[in-house]
């Protein structure tokens, strides 16, 4: 069985936000760069642990991106995938990103594609969703749980309300969020390893760009604080009342 | 050109009941004085705003949607449409009131399920038939499961977590959130069919007068390949990401057995509860309280937190929040930084009196 998990690079959840070129570009002076928590801590991290159950699985990794992103394709080959795609392409349009995944994933033959439920910098939430209209897959959204019988993938997965539990047979395209796995550190032994993984990189496919980012915007700072005295909590019931109006 | 080709098929009959859209587009002040007479007077555009629904009841999100879908109709010089896939108990005609002038819906039982794929199918089937060129989502769980997928099957260029109604003055421009709530932004949607999934809590309703027409829009629908075996709904509970007040603790309530003082307060508020990660994770209360980076992330108009440090992973879950209360112990708490209001103190000793407080102003309210 072959699962394909892709990976992004995002900047560190701790990174200072900020952008250069007239605001069009993200400043990414003293930026250390991850893997997207969610495609590492729950897409990758679950794809591993299946393959511990059923050693007949492999992992591939894909990522859509240039040679900046292979220190993080290299720690998720350590973490614990099998081989490597690079894209070598760079976008911020989801449907030429999913288009790129898609073509990759209609030659390889996948039984299950993960995705984290979004990246932490663009916040798209799209790639999942539309790589599997590409491939013609069946979707499901913002999973918790993961379980595999044979061909039949049982998932828990988030919705309006509640939670839902469902059957689906592969392949599949599933997209991960908390719950499916605990995040790892990688191991010495897989460090070593993934030295020698195979990571092949391809040229993009031809593909349409349908959005560009036009320019980016810190939200206005904060006022400022304004402290209320722990003896005079009417004050404070007063102020969101009258002045925030938000009570 | 998948939309064009499909649009010139469209049944005469379906036609005919659009022509309101043209008088309507030729009435109003519009966004491009010379707009030129199109070649085929039965070519109709619209916006479709998707009508989220669970247990038979509208969502509250899809209000905001379809409030913010009829101004986009009324800047762009169109019409708003509304779409409802599966069966609901509330009156669809009464959406007229938040600007739309017509209902379509599909009822099949198979839809009272989301499936991505068999939504995605009939959603970019109802685009074509109604000859929509913006298609509104909430981005809720189901936007989230399915806005993308209606997009690659359109090719039309997305734009999630929208904040904004677009700046049409030259393109299509829609601001949205990125890096988590820390900064926006605005991007250019550069394909003929736009799709746009909008915030919950970014645009407020709009309620007007109005009845709008419901015609049932007949679309074949597959078989599931997806089958539910359990639903565990959520009983009694505000859902978070609907709630106008969220109460939140963190470890500064020291236990699970504290956590009365907080409970009472988001009763007399109405509000729903939420808790930080080391909470969560410590199972002092249920995982889907948990916000934050990589728990929720909510917008509600108020949050309060209490005992919480608030960490950046925090504060990446909260930080759209309009307004925000600190109660900590900890002046030097960073979560003071990015709040509004803040009382430093025991939060033991000052939430009680915080839920009096407010039970005294609803009395003489």
């Amino acid at each position: 069985m072959k699962i394909l998990v892709c990976v992004s690079k995002t900047p560190d959840t701790t990174s200072k936000i900020a952008f250069t070129a007239g605001n069009t570009k993200f400043d990414e002076a003293g930026v250390q760069w991850i893997i997207n928590p969610y495609d590492e801590w729950y897409s990758l991290v679950r794809a591993i642990e299946l393959k511990e159950k059923d050693a007949s699985i492999t992992i591939h990794l894909i990522t859509v991106g240039l040679a900046d992103c292979d220190p993080i394709i290299r720690k998720a080959l350590a973490l614990g995938g099998d081989e490597a795609i690079r894209v070598n392409a760079d976008s911020s349009d989801s449907y030429y990103i999913a288009a790129q995944i898609a073509e990759v994933a209609k030659r390889g033959g996948y039984d299950l594609i993960l995705t984290g439920k979004e990246t932490i910098d663009y916040n798209g939430s799209s790639i999942g969703g539309m790589v599997a209209e590409m491939v013609d897959m069946p979707y499901v959204s913002l999973a918790t749980l993961f379980d595999l019988n044979g061909t039949t993938a049982t998932i828990t997965r988030e919705m309006e309300g509640g939670e839902e539990v469902a059957e689906v047979s592969l392949p599949l395209v599933v997209s991960c969020q908390k719950g499916m796995a605990e995040q790892r550190i990688p191991n010495m032994r897989g460090i070593m390893a993934a030295r020698t993984k195979p990571l092949q990189v391809v040229e993009p496919a031809a593909a349409d760009t349908l959005t560009s980012i036009v320019s980016f915007e810190l939200p206005p700072a904060k006022a400022g604080v304004k402290l209320v005295s722990p003896d005079n909590v009417a004050e404070l019931v007063r102020l969101l009342h009258e002045e925030a109006k938000a009570i | 050109m998948f939309f064009l080709n499909q649009a010139l098929f469209i049944p005469s009959a379906f036609v005919a009941s659009h022509t309101c859209t043209f008088s309507s587009l030729f009435n109003k002040k519009n966004q491009f004085p010379n707009f030129p007479i199109p070649k085929f007077q039965n070519y109709p555009m619209s916006v479709l705003i998707f009508v989220d629904h669970a247990e038979g009841h509208i969502k509250k999100a899809s209000f905001e949607a379809l409030s913010y879908g009829a101004k986009l109709a009324e800047q762009l010089g169109t019409s708003a449409e509304a779409l409802v896939l599966g069966t609901v108990t509330d009156d669809l005609a009464a959406l007229g009131k938040y600007g739309v002038k017509k209902v379509h819906q599909v009822s099949s039982d198979t839809l009272n399920h989301v499936d991505s794929q068999l939504y995605a199918k009939v959603i970019a089937e109802a685009v074509t038939a109604t000859g929509a060129n913006v298609v509104v989502f909430s981005q809720n769980q189901t936007g989230k499961a399915v806005a993308a997928n209606v997009a690659a099957r359109l090719k039309a260029g997305i734009v999630t977590g929208a904040c904004a109604l677009p700046d049409t003055s030259n393109g299509f421009v829609v601001r949205k959130t990125v890096f988590s709530g820390k900064a926006f932004a605005n991007v250019s949607i550069n394909s003929p069919v736009k799709v746009i999934s909008l915030n919950i809590n970014s645009y407020k309703t709009v309620v007007g007068e109005g009845t709008a027409e419901v015609a049932a829009l007949n679309v074949a629908v597959d078989a599931s390949k997806i089958k539910i075996t359990a639903v565990n709904k959520i009983i009694g509970e505000v859902p978070l990401t609907e709630a106008d007040i969220v109460v939140s603790g963190g470890r500064g309530l020291k236990g699970p057995e504290n956590w009365g003082v907080l409970l009472d307060l988001a009763k007399e508020l109405n509000a729903g509860t939420a808790c930080s990660r080391p909470v969560g994770d410590a199972n002092w209360r249920p995982h889907h309280e948990h916000v934050g980076q990589t728990g929720v992330q909510i917008a509600p108009n108020l949050y309060i937190a209490l005992g919480i440090s608030g960490a950046i992973q925090h504060l990446a879950g909260v930080n759209r929040s309009k307004v925000i209360v600190v109660i900590n112990k900890d002046p030097e708490a960073p979560f003071f930084k990015a709040a509004d209001y803040g009382i430093v103190g025991d939060l033991f000793e000052v939430v009680p009196k915080l839920t009096e407080e407010i039970k005294k102003m609803k009395v003489s309210a």
